[in-house]
């Protein structure tokens, strides 16, 4: 288990420019939601979860499941960078016979726990794998990662009573807030604030922290360990398309993959030539 | 013929024995388990049941949860939130990544009676036979009922079983009844003309069948219990053997059995056909049986449709 962040920020630059050549060889997809989500991923994958990229199906492994489907060039890359399968395929992303799908599908990638992609259901998913591991004793942690803008669908709320209701303190919520979705702001879509008063009137235990700040994710997730008799929720304040600065903060880059040019100004800022591959 | 039992009732006891063999069963509802009978099944296995409430989309969403873990799930509501408010949870969550989940709807069709329009799912075949990977059953009585909820924990994979809430006449005796995923009963041979009916309908295809004898026509009558699979076989013998086929079903006369019968025989063997059905309507308040009637789906029905096609 790695303790040193710079082990964590090398890596999270290679997810980085994974999710920049991937999208870019795609010529669609999610940058902007996969950037801001990079270091969450990180740390799970490389310092908190108990998985074997070897023993996928592991029955005691911990479960991280991307609700915010469609930011699936971070949880490619992650799984690729810790080795459920060959990097080589990333370019392969959103092609015909791939496995890697516009959207997570749990059937064709080793490491994907569950098929997500419409907002809100892989959250509720995970309610019933954290009510599984209960009524089986196990010990392992399920993790969910969610959007901001995803918390508008109805069946977020339903799941979050549920887990209170159930006290599923081995269930570990993440809000990837970057404050953007499709349309725009958050607060001008559809305002979703205050978020912290609103999962804790759902009876979740809160945290804040910077999202792009390891020893701050860290310790929320490993106090989130500690919470006893209900869930909790990590409110993670992001920038959408952290790391490359023309993409950083600008609501167009939700869904949008860049061209030849953009994609070489991305990588050159992040410190690298592009993996030709 | 002279008990009547519902299939709700017949799901709820069948439940709590498969409850007492298999420590993998764990059943959801959504604040219904007194009117979809999971309450028996809560009662002796309370770690297992879990009332979600209502919010039947987190219902269906956690069911899966529970399956993709290596339970397998028996998660139920009234077939209106089940198929309709739930639909695109079960389609994406439960059918997408082929999960261990069995969609006991109670309350389907038009013989909710009471509650009126809103509640009387008349289109969840139709929805659920449309989504790939998921098996549609239909039992007509009680005895099939349970056979099919074995048949259903038993096979790996997304299961939608639709059960009505009144009492109908039992059909099968228990221990006669080889029931099997996809394959149609044939509980009356004849040679004049076939009914395939489903569901609450199989009751009404045997009574059409007396009347029509006494008119001396000789009605093969077909319990199609599966509606997905289809039993393909069944059904070109039926026509190549009797010539003309009438369909019955408690559902829109769009997308449930007929055009599900309608479908093998375009493809096959094309052959006169007839659909009774509810005709593309919402239902009311009322008694089932003025339901039935007044929506056009009853032994009158079949025969009226029977002479219709042979003539």
């Amino acid at each position: 288990m790695l303790t040193d962040y710079n082990d964590l920020k090398t890596i999270a630059n290679r997810i980085r420019k994974d999710i920049i050549t991937a999208t870019h060889a795609a010529g669609s997809g999610h940058p902007g939601g996969s950037l801001s989500a990079v270091e969450i991923l990180t740390v799970l994958y490389f310092y908190k979860m108990k998985v074997d990229p070897n023993n996928p199906k592991d029955p005691d492994r911990d479960i991280f499941v991307l609700s915010k489907g469609h930011a699936s060039p971070v949880l490619y890359s992650t799984l690729a960078e810790k080795g459920y399968f060959e990097k080589s395929l990333l370019p392969t992303f959103r092609k015909i016979g791939s496995i890697l799908q516009g959207h997570p599908d749990k059937k064709k990638v080793p490491g994907v726990e569950m098929s997500t992609g419409s907002l809100g259901q892989g959250f509720s998913t995970c309610i019933g794998m954290a009510l599984a591991s209960k009524l089986d004793k196990k010990k392992n942690r399920i993790y969910a990662l969610l959007g901001d803008g995803e918390i508008q669908e109805g069946i977020v709320w339903e799941a979050a009573m549920s887990a209170s209701h159930y006290k599923l303190d081995n269930l570990t919520a993440i809000m990837d807030h970057n404050g953007l979705q499709i349309d725009g702001a958050n607060e001008e879509v559809m305002n979703v604030n205050p978020v912290k008063e609103k999962w804790e009137s759902f009876g979740w235990h809160v945290i804040e922290i910077d999202g792009h700040d390891f020893g701050q994710i860290i310790s929320a997730l490993d106090a989130a360990e500690t919470v006893k008799g209900k869930p909790t929720i990590i409110i993670a304040k992001t920038i959408k398309g952290k790391g490359v600065s023309f993409m950083e903060g600008v609501a167009d880059w939700h869904g949008k993959a860049p061209n030849n040019e953009q994609m070489e100004a991305a990588i050159s800022e992040l410190g690298g030539d592009a993996d030709v591959r | 013929m002279s008990d009547k039992i519902a299939t709700r009732q017949a799901y709820g006891e069948a439940l709590v024995s498969l409850g007492e063999k298999n420590p993998d069963i764990v059943v959801l509802d959504a604040d219904l388990s007194k009117s979809t009978m999971t309450a028996s099944f809560a009662k002796k296995f309370s770690d297992r049941f879990f009332n979600m409430g209502i919010a039947e989309q987190n219902l269906f969403g956690t069911a899966a949860g529970l399956a993709a873990a290596g339970k397998t799930v028996f998660a139920s509501t009234f077939a209106m939130f089940a198929a309709g408010r739930a639909f695109e949870i079960i389609r994406n969550a439960i059918c997408y990544p082929v999960l261990n989940v069995k969609v006991c709807a109670t309350h389907a069709g038009i013989t909710v009676g009471e509650d009126g329009g809103s509640h009387q799912a008349i289109e969840d075949i139709a929805l659920m036979r449309a989504i790939p990977n998921m098996i549609v059953l239909n039992p007509s009585d009680a005895v099939s009922a349970k056979k099919a909820v074995y048949a259903a924990a038993e096979y790996k994979g997304p299961v939608y079983v639709r059960l009505g809430r009144v009492a109908v006449p039992v059909i099968y005796e228990d221990d006669s009844l080889n029931y099997e995923i996809g394959k149609g009963i044939c509980i009356k041979e004849g040679s004049d003309v076939t009914i395939i009916a489903t569901g609450v309908m199989v009751h009404e295809a045997l009574t059409a069948a007396k009347t029509l004898e006494e008119t001396g026509i000789n009605a093969r009558v077909i319990d199609m219990h599966t509606i997905k699979p289809i039993d393909e076989d069944i059904i070109i013998k039926a026509a190549s053997e009797t010539g003309a086929i009438v369909t019955a079903e408690e559902h829109n006369i769009i997308g449930g059995l007929g055009s599900a019968v309608a479908e093998v025989l375009a493809k096959n063997y094309p052959a006169k056909m007839k659909m009774v059905g509810i005709l593309d309507t919402f239902g009311e308040s009322g008694k089932p049986d003025e339901l039935m009637k007044k929506y056009l789906i009853t032994a009158e029905e079949i025969v009226k449709a029977v002479n219709e096609i042979i003539k």
